[in-house]
């Protein structure tokens, strides 16, 4: 997400240069770069910071003062962040495959449930229309911290504490009244006379909706699954109440984890946060284009 | 080819919204039938309960002497054109056309057959490779009728085709659709809220508004004697003129005495309107015999045509339309008489035609 509104902001700002030279405010023009240049260095400060110290030596990391050049390049924390201290799996790396599994199912449980029943709330009139899809977004009013002590006993009872399907229910639930917005934003742009001349043409509603209608959804569909998988992997709250056990434990608990006791190995934190951050990254870069689609739908009218 | 017959529909959304209320239709085999009415009066439902696309709440549809009431839209034998022309994005001319032989499960050698006849009669055959996209409105609009034509129903539905189109081409295509109907003879309902449209196309035209048929006639009869005054605001460019009337020694006298000739039959004991058409009325001279004092408002120079606003008597905005030579300035004084025959009149009350 974040790239997609880096990607968006330099839009306007070359758009007002011309009119501030008109002014003659080279001055002016001076002071908006340094702002800029001041904010730039102060966002992305700690993710430098980050960057750096997970590919330096460990006396580097604790050095005083602080290395910002001249240190002694690693990568034996991206290793610690794979392989455990006797050789085998480490406990991260088993946390990091939860957390793609988690993430992943959700997404997809989310995306199943949530896109034809948006196609529904676009495509038919119901009863109290409105209604629903309010009462369905409610669900997202409030945050994870006032619900889960009731989820937590919720769970206790069905037996769904400290496992992977746990997680992926809860994230699944939290995803798809936002999947059924967003994607519903995206049904309305497609005419449904597809649809009905789809049905003329001797097929079903269902298999006009999955052969004509879903193919043209494919771009929303992918920008509704990214937002919904970076929830599910930024996840921490849920993680961490209704998780105990390493094995089922997802990344973002077990980072946390690393921090606190006697001694924090900085090093290994850093490189952890670094591999947690990539796929998200990864992913928002490959649908940037959708994302920023997804961010402006209903902002602007064909 | 087959006649349609509606029978007492009635739509309502689980919503609550009544989008039919009572509708009765017979529409006549080989008919161009167009139904008329602003948006919101339950044309496009009605059209779309006969296409199989809406379930309606109650009512039966024939199509043909069959009851088609519980039938998908596939096994109604019907084509429909749509506003938004609905041509599979992802399909080339050619196989948008053949899509819905290939549905029906025909041998290929008749798909290309019937494929190549329909674009060669919507002069289609430059285009059989392009896609959707690369197609103009005007030439995605001769493929969606052309998709229509391959199936070689038993009536085309259309649901307002040329909306979408700029003026000049819906002319054309109004003339195409019109010339093609004729050639195939069958059964055509076109919906549209496009007055001129209908006029110009209809064999027959029935007037929607709110969910009920306001007038069933010819263009002729729609125009010359509308059946409400709902009707006779809708139909005509400018409007028919609607003015209060009084009934006495034998004549039917309008604001500051303008004479027209009553029809028979007329009630006594109620407030009537009479519709007089802009060109019914004649703007003479002040003084002239026959005509009543009247202001000219504005004039609205069209080239073939001037339109000029009157003030007669309190009656104000009363439209008359009057060749190009005729001119009056704005402000000047004038005279208004009627020169046409019977005005249709209606009730105040009830807003219908009382003779």
């Amino acid at each position: 997400m974040a790239i997609a509104i880096d990607e968006a902001v330099p839009g306007p700002v070359t758009d007002d240069a011309p009119s501030t030279r008109r002014r003659g405010g080279g001055a002016r023009r001076v002071i908006e770069v340094v702002l800029l240049v001041v904010l730039a260095v102060a966002m992305l400060f700690p993710v430098l910071w980050m960057l750096e110290t997970s590919i330096k030596e460990n006396r580097d990391v604790y050095a005083v003062p602080a290395k910002f050049f001249n240190f002694d390049f690693t990568l034996d924390h991206f290793k610690d962040v794979f392989v455990g201290a006797d050789g085998g799996r480490s406990d991260l790396s088993v946390s990091f495959l939860n957390s793609v599994i988690v993430a992943g199912a959700s997404t997809v449980l989310a995306t199943v449930l949530g896109v034809p029943a948006a196609w529904a709330y676009s495509r038919f009139t119901l009863k109290a229309k409105k209604d629903q899809l309010f009462f369905i977004l409610s669900t997202r009013f409030m945050p994870p911290v006032v619900v889960v002590i009731p989820i937590f006993l919720m769970y206790r009872e069905l037996g769904l504490i400290d496992s992977k399907l746990g997680l992926i229910l809860i994230y699944a639930a939290f995803n798809v009244p936002f999947t059924i917005w967003m994607m519903k934003g995206f049904v309305d742009e497609v005419p449904s006379e597809y649809e009905d001349a789809a049905m003329l043409d001797g097929y079903t509603r269902l298999q006009a909706f999955w052969k004509f209608t879903l193919p043209l959804l494919v771009p929303g569909i992918a920008a509704t699954a990214v937002f919904a998988l970076i929830f599910s992997w930024n996840e921490f709250v849920f993680a961490i109440f209704l998780t105990s056990s390493q094995e089922v434990r997802t990344a973002p608990p077990a980072i946390a984890g690393l921090i606190g006791g006697t001694t924090v190995d900085w090093g290994l934190v850093a490189a952890s946060a670094v591999v947690f951050a990539i796929p998200v990254l990864v992913f928002a870069f490959l649908v940037r284009k959708h994302l920023v689609a997804g961010v402006t739908l209903g902002a602007v009218r064909r | 080819m087959a006649g349609i017959e509606v029978t007492s529909l009635h739509k309502r959304y689980p919503d609550g919204t009544v989008a039919v209320e009572h509708v009765d239709l017979s529409i006549g085999d080989g008919e161009l039938f167009v139904m008329l009415g602003p948006s919101g009066c339950g044309k496009t439902t009605t059209l779309r309960a006969m296409a199989g696309l809406e379930q309606q709440t109650s009512g039966d549809i024939r199509i043909g002497s069959r009851l088609v009431n519980d039938l998908p839209p596939a096994e109604r034998d019907i084509a429909m054109v749509f506003q938004f022309y609905a041509l599979y994005p992802h399909l080339r001319t050619r196989d948008n056309l053949a899509f819905p032989l290939r549905a029906e499960g025909l041998p290929e050698k008749e798909v290309s057959e019937r494929v190549a006849e329909a674009s060669r009669m919507m002069r289609l055959d430059q285009l059989l490779d392009r896609r959707p996209q690369r197609l103009s409105g005007g030439e995605q609009q001769r493929v969606a009728l052309a998709r229509a034509l391959v199936r070689r129903p038993q009536a085309f539905l259309m649901d307002e085709p040329l909306t979408n189109l700029d003026a000049e081409l819906r002319a054309d295509m109004r003339t195409e659709i019109k010339h093609l109907q004729a050639e195939l003879g069958t059964t055509m309902v076109y919906v549209t809220h496009d007055q001129v449209e209908a006029m110009s196309l209809g064999h027959r035209i029935a007037i929607l508004n709110k969910g009920r048929v306001e007038q069933v006639g010819t263009p002729l009869e729609v125009y010359d004697r509308p059946a409400s005054l709902f009707c006779a605001a809708f139909i005509g460019s400018p409007p028919m003129n609607l003015i209060d009337v009084e009934v006495s020694d034998g004549m039917m006298r309008g604001p500051g005495g303008l004479a027209l000739t009553p029809p028979s039959g007329l009630p006594r004991d109620r407030r009537l309107v009479a519709g007089v058409r802009p060109e019914a009325l004649e703007v003479t001279a002040a003084g002239v015999e026959g005509s009543v004092p009247a202001r000219v408002i504005s004039a609205e120079v069209l080239g073939d045509e001037i339109i000029y606003v009157l003030d007669s008597g309190g009656e104000r905005n009363v439209r008359v339309r009057m060749p190009p030579t005729v001119r009056f300035a704005a402000e000047a004084p004038v005279g208004l008489r009627h020169a046409g025959g019977t005005p249709p009149v209606y009730d105040v009350n009830t807003e219908e035609l009382v003779a």
